[in-house]
């Protein structure tokens, strides 16, 4: 019998695999037709209105009006401090972690709450945002206390995509380096994290990305909702580009139809600013350290 | 023949990795300067013990080591600097592993972390150990790229020059050759008969040739115990005393 004859059970494998094959295509062309569509609108809707004057100058007449320069700032000034705050603390949870914790029940239960926590919807957040930095602390609605809501609500994410960049990094480059006589810290410091940076720094800015884009934690710890003066430091409150979208969308009667559409560009623009700047700093690093 | 003072010297040694006995009851004594070869088949407890030697047990989960081990006569498990330990013993993992740094930062990596700051003393170091590996002449113009670039026999010997970096006492290598060429293990083979006058060299192999070919003494291991330990030449000569021993080097089992 001819061995590369196509038998019968060859041709159902071949037309399975074709079937499946098309249909995952389709899921993923379904799935980006909604991105595609939102931008496609915000670019039609809004472009016309996404001026210099809109960047750069203050809202008038009732926000209905004039530029987004303060939002623009506000939320520029809240997720730097919001990382400033929360990067340094996640990485450092996250090394202990994975470096130093052993396997124990207090490490796995450790685990399981950050896990959790990072499933914590946003508005939670908020309250406790309100509970502990606005009222306990005494920071009032602040830039101050609005960021480490913003904070606090980013950790999880953090350390968990901290945690696999670290375990991603082969346990033998670790066992090499601890036997020159190397101490733990060392070896993470020479060894580990080179390695992992790129993947953190990911992480972290898309992490940024998102608490960009988030009005709840915000809206009760720090965000005005209307403030034509900027802020002269943390502790005045500030406005913030996703609660005035927010604002002019839903709460103003009379704002021109294109504006809200320029502002939702902008905010997006400013998240995939963050994105792409990770994905170039990610290239970056592995242009200059070659592996 | 003339006893000298052990360089290393193990005590009713028993590792345990969590409930699994790994080594039972094991004895014996390496003397300076020899090649001390452990053959046995896998699992017999080979790894457990050379990692035993410098305490890597403290970095492996649930691993528990009892028993003595003394290195130049000291207890190792009184030693409060055990990272002096590990420098005085240079370690070789089956699988090759080219640290992501420079060819030159994986050699000088060991010396740097001890306190080794004076450039030109960084460059002698690495040369002697790369020449000494065998390596310098096909990685002397290209000092600086990258160590996980070079091949798998390269990056063995990269390796050994790493392990030789801090000028150890003991050189450990634990089934070195299983990831690599022939031709490349022979020449670590010809590296080890330079190195044997200038430190003590423990190997694991499961080719019992390679020890044969190497070693001064052999100690055969069996399911976690250390069932023989002979001159190499009389074991392999049909000298050994326990049947296994016998067995195992006729190639019968393994
Ligand atoms: N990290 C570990 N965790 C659990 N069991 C282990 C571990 N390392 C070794 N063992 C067990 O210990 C025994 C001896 O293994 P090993 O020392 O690696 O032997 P060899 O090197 O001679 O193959 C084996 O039964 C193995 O399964
Ligand atoms: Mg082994």
């Amino acid at each position: 019998m001819e061995r590369f004859a196509t038998t019968p059970l060859n041709r159902r494998n071949r037309r399975i695999q074709a079937l499946l094959r098309g249909l995952f295509l389709l899921m993923t062309l379904l799935l980006i037709l909604p991105v595609a569509l939102i931008l496609a609108t915000l670019i039609v809707k809004g472009g016309p209105a996404l001026t210099f004057d809109l960047l750069f100058s203050d809202p008038r007449l009732g926000m209905t009006a004039g530029g987004i320069l303060p939002a623009l700032l506000g939320t520029v000034w809240l997720v730097s401090l919001a990382m400033l705050a929360a990067a340094p603390l996640g990485v450092a949870a996250a090394i202990y972690l994975n470096e130093y914790a052993g396997d124990g029940w207090l490490t796995r239960l450790i685990n399981l709450a950050i896990i959790n926590l990072a499933g914590v919807p946003s508005i939670v957040h908020a309250l406790f945002g309100v509970g502990a930095f606005v009222l306990f602390f005494g920071l009032g609605a602040s830039i101050l206390a609005a960021s480490l809501t913003l904070a606090v609500m980013s950790l999880p994410v953090i350390i968990v995509t901290t945690r696999e960049a670290l375990a991603a990094v082969p346990m033998s480059y670790r066992e090499a380096c601890w036997t020159l006589g190397a101490t733990r810290w060392q070896t993470i410091r020479r060894v580990v994290l080179p390695n992992a940076v790129p993947g953190i720094l990911t992480g972290v800015i898309l992490e940024l990305s998102r608490s960009a884009g988030e009005t709840a934690p915000i809206m009760f710890t720090g965000a005005a909702f209307f403030l034509p003066l900027l802020p002269q430091d943390v502790f005045d409150q500030t406005m913030a580009l996703s609660l005035h979208l927010f604002v002019i969308s839903t709460q103003v009667p009379g704002v021109p139809e294109p504006l809200p559409y320029a502002v939702a560009l902008v905010l997006i623009g400013l998240v995939l600013m963050m994105n792409a700047l990770s994905i170039g700093f990610r290239l970056w690093l592995r242009g200059s350290r070659r592996w | 023949m003339v006893t000298q003072a052990p360089k290393i010297q193990v005590d009713n040694l028993t590792i345990r990795h969590g409930e699994r006995v790994a080594l039972r009851d094991v004895s014996l004594a390496i003397r300076p300067n020899e090649v001390f070869a452990i053959i046995g088949p896998a699992n017999a407890g080979k790894s457990s013990f050379l990692k035993a030697l410098n305490r890597m047990d403290l970095f492996t989960d649930k691993m528990e080591v009892a028993g003595r081990i003394l290195f130049n006569g000291r207890d190792i498990r009184t030693l409060r600097n055990l990272y002096a330990l590990r420098r005085r013993i240079g370690v070789v993992f089956p699988l090759p592993v080219g640290l992501p740094l420079t060819i030159y930062e994986n050699v000088a990596l060991g010396p740097k972390l001890a306190g080794v700051r004076e450039r030109a003393e960084l460059d002698a170091i690495v040369e002697r150990c790369l020449r000494l590996a065998a390596l310098w002449d096909e990685v002397k113009d290209r000092l600086n790229d990258y160590g996980s670039l070079l091949s798998g026999g390269q990056q063995q010997r990269l390796t050994i020059a790493r392990a030789l970096s801090q000028s150890p006492e003991v050189l450990i290598l634990d089934e070195f050759s299983i990831a690599i060429d022939p031709i490349t293990t022979m020449r670590i083979e010809d590296v080890l008969e330079q190195l044997r006058s200038e430190l003590t060299i423990i190997l694991a192999s499961t080719s019992i040739q390679q020890a044969r070919r190497l070693a001064d003494r052999t100690a055969f291991f069996l399911d976690g115990r250390c069932i023989e330990i002979g001159d190499t030449e009389p074991l392999f000569e049909g000298g050994a005393r326990d049947a296994r021993t016998r067995r195992y080097l006729e190639g019968r089992f393994g």
